[in-house]
């Protein structure tokens, strides 16, 4: 202890604060304080791009689900067109099967009136002539029979009988 | 590159500053005076663990020159101030070179300079080998411990300068020598600074952690190379650092610091004063004086045990013969130079370590109130 104090040099010590005290200055001035500066703003400039590429990474994640949504939207869409558009065809080949029945049904019917009606002028035409005829031969007959009374009878009575069986 | 030319810098400007001067003594040691007994060894050891005035490289045993360069010494006497090279000593000291500053009487003993009485012409010795008829001046010189702080302040400002200015640049990661340099810094403020005093206050005192840190490891880094610094062994050197550390955390210390040390709350108040005495003492002289001790007594013994391992190659000559004394003084030399070289580091980191847990404690918000 006596020989620390004994080496202990007041004037070193005074140098040495002197020196320390302008070495402080100097270092805070020209060193430490860029320095440190520097470093705090690089590593700022670190947390900020890294918390920026998260936020990018949670965005394009959003991006995604939207995309997938959407798309899913679409598919949908395009099923229910798909199938509006299945209904609608076989709807409209319905209908149109149905109008030509319908078209084909009408001409039948009209084919089978204008028949009727053709066989009906027909009979009619028919039953004149027959008629026509008949009274031409009846006319013949009875210009040839009616000269015998018993054998006008005879005819009179067969006329009738065919011309009920007719 | 840079760097290279700035190390080529500083020795052009180291040997402008102070020009090499070899000359003999006037006979007062003898030619051949080697150093080879124990009691010798013994004496360079402690001479070298002491500051000195003259950067003394070696000494030419048969010519008995010296090769070493001076140093200015400037001494405060009860005449004034007085300035002159430290050649004027001619390498004693021993006191009995006496320099005639016109009214004052110079001498220098065991590396101090002492005033001699008005009227005395030499040293008169007492049994203990202390002088009787003179006295201690302020001594203010540029010894060899300022050269050595100049220096590693010098380095400092050199080194981190550069890397401030290449972050000026607009580099954001640096190159070079720099880029050794920004961990290191980096590694002070994160380990160090930032858990002891906390994340908010921690700025302020960086200044001074950084210097301090650096200028501690510097320093032992020095005393490690053959050119023989011991910087941080001197006393003087380690009580100022401590000084500093106890001056800022004092000065920094919030309400809270004092009300806890001096008006301990949560203690039965017959208590309280006694406390505050133990605190106050624990702050003021107990904590500062741990600092100081612990570095200069860590970078004394380092020096000590590589000198006196290396001084083995002489002393187990006589017993082991010079090839076994030689290596094993050198494996055990080698051995311990590493651990020192991991000691310069630890002190540095220990010193700013504790100053920043002290200043944490001076700076600490207390929210749990007990």
């Amino acid at each position: 202890m006596d020989q620390l104090l004994h080496d202990f040099s007041p004037g070193l010590f005074f140098m040495q604060a002197i020196i320390l005290i302008i070495l402080i200055v100097l270092m805070i001035k020209f060193a430490w304080k860029p320095i440190l500066d520097a470093l705090q703003t690089r590593e700022d400039g670190i947390q900020d791009a890294l918390d920026s590429a998260e936020k990018a990474k949670l965005e394009m994640a959003n991006l995604n689900a939207d995309n997938e949504r959407l798309l899913k939207e679409a598919r949908a869409e395009r099923e229910t067109m798909m199938k509006e558009a299945r209904e609608m065809k076989a709807k409209m080949i319905a209908d149109a099967k149905e109008e030509a029945q319908a078209e084909a049904n009408k001409t039948i019917e009209n084919a089978q009136a204008a028949i009727e009606s053709e066989k009906k002028a027909a009979v009619a035409e028919l039953k004149n002539t027959v008629a026509s005829l008949s009274v031409e031969i009846a006319e013949k007959m009875v210009k040839s029979e009616l000269s015998n009374k018993d054998k006008q009878l005879e005819l009179v009575n067969s006329m009738l009988n065919d011309a009920k069986l007719n | 590159m840079v760097a290279k030319k700035s190390i080529n810098f500083i020795t052009v400007l180291v040997f402008a500053l102070f020009s090499i001067s070899t000359y003999a003594d006037d006979g007062e040691q003898k030619p051949g005076n080697k150093i080879d007994t124990a009691e010798e060894i013994k004496e360079y050891i402690a001479h070298h663990l002491k500051d000195s005035h003259d950067f003394h490289f070696y000494t030419h045993n048969e010519s008995g020159k010296h090769y070493s360069f001076p140093l200015p010494v400037i001494v405060w006497t009860s005449n004034g101030l007085k300035t002159f090279m430290s050649s004027e000593f001619h390498h004693d000291d021993s006191g009995k070179v006496v320099v005639d500053q016109g009214d004052t009487k110079l001498v220098k003993l065991h590396s101090k300079i002492y005033e001699l009485e008005p009227g005395e012409t030499t040293v008169s010795f007492d049994a203990d080998h202390h002088a009787t008829n003179a006295h201690a001046v302020l001594d203010f010189s540029i010894t060899k411990s300022v050269v050595g702080m100049l220096l590693a302040g010098l380095l400092m400002l050199l080194a981190f300068g550069a890397l401030a200015r290449g972050y000026k640049k607009g580099k954001t990661i640096p190159t070079g020598f720099s880029r050794v340099l920004e961990p290191l810094v980096i590694y002070v403020r994160d380990e160090i600074a930032k858990p002891n005093i906390g994340e908010k206050k921690y700025r302020k005192f960086m200044g001074f952690l950084l210097t301090v840190f650096f200028f501690i490891w510097i320093l032992n880094l020095l005393g490690l190379t053959p050119l023989g610094f011991n910087v941080t062994g001197q006393i003087a050197v380690t009580a100022c650092l401590a000084i500093f550390t106890v001056i800022i955390y004092l000065f920094s210390g919030t309400k809270d610091f004092w009300g806890h040390t001096l008006w301990m709350p949560g203690v039965p108040y017959l208590l309280r004063p006694i406390l505050a005495v133990i605190e106050l003492i624990g702050f003021v002289v107990i904590k500062p004086f741990s600092l100081l001790v612990r570095l200069f007594a860590n970078i004394t013994a380092g020096h000590f045990v590589v000198m006196s391992l290396i001084a083995l190659m002489i002393t187990l000559k006589e017993s082991f013969g010079p090839v076994a004394s030689t290596g094993m003084s050198l494996v055990l030399a080698l051995f311990i130079m590493v651990i020192e070289i991991l000691v310069a580091f630890l002190q540095a980191f220990i010193f700013t370590m504790l100053s920043s847990l002290f200043i944490g404690m001076a700076v600490e918000e207390h929210d749990d109130h007990h």
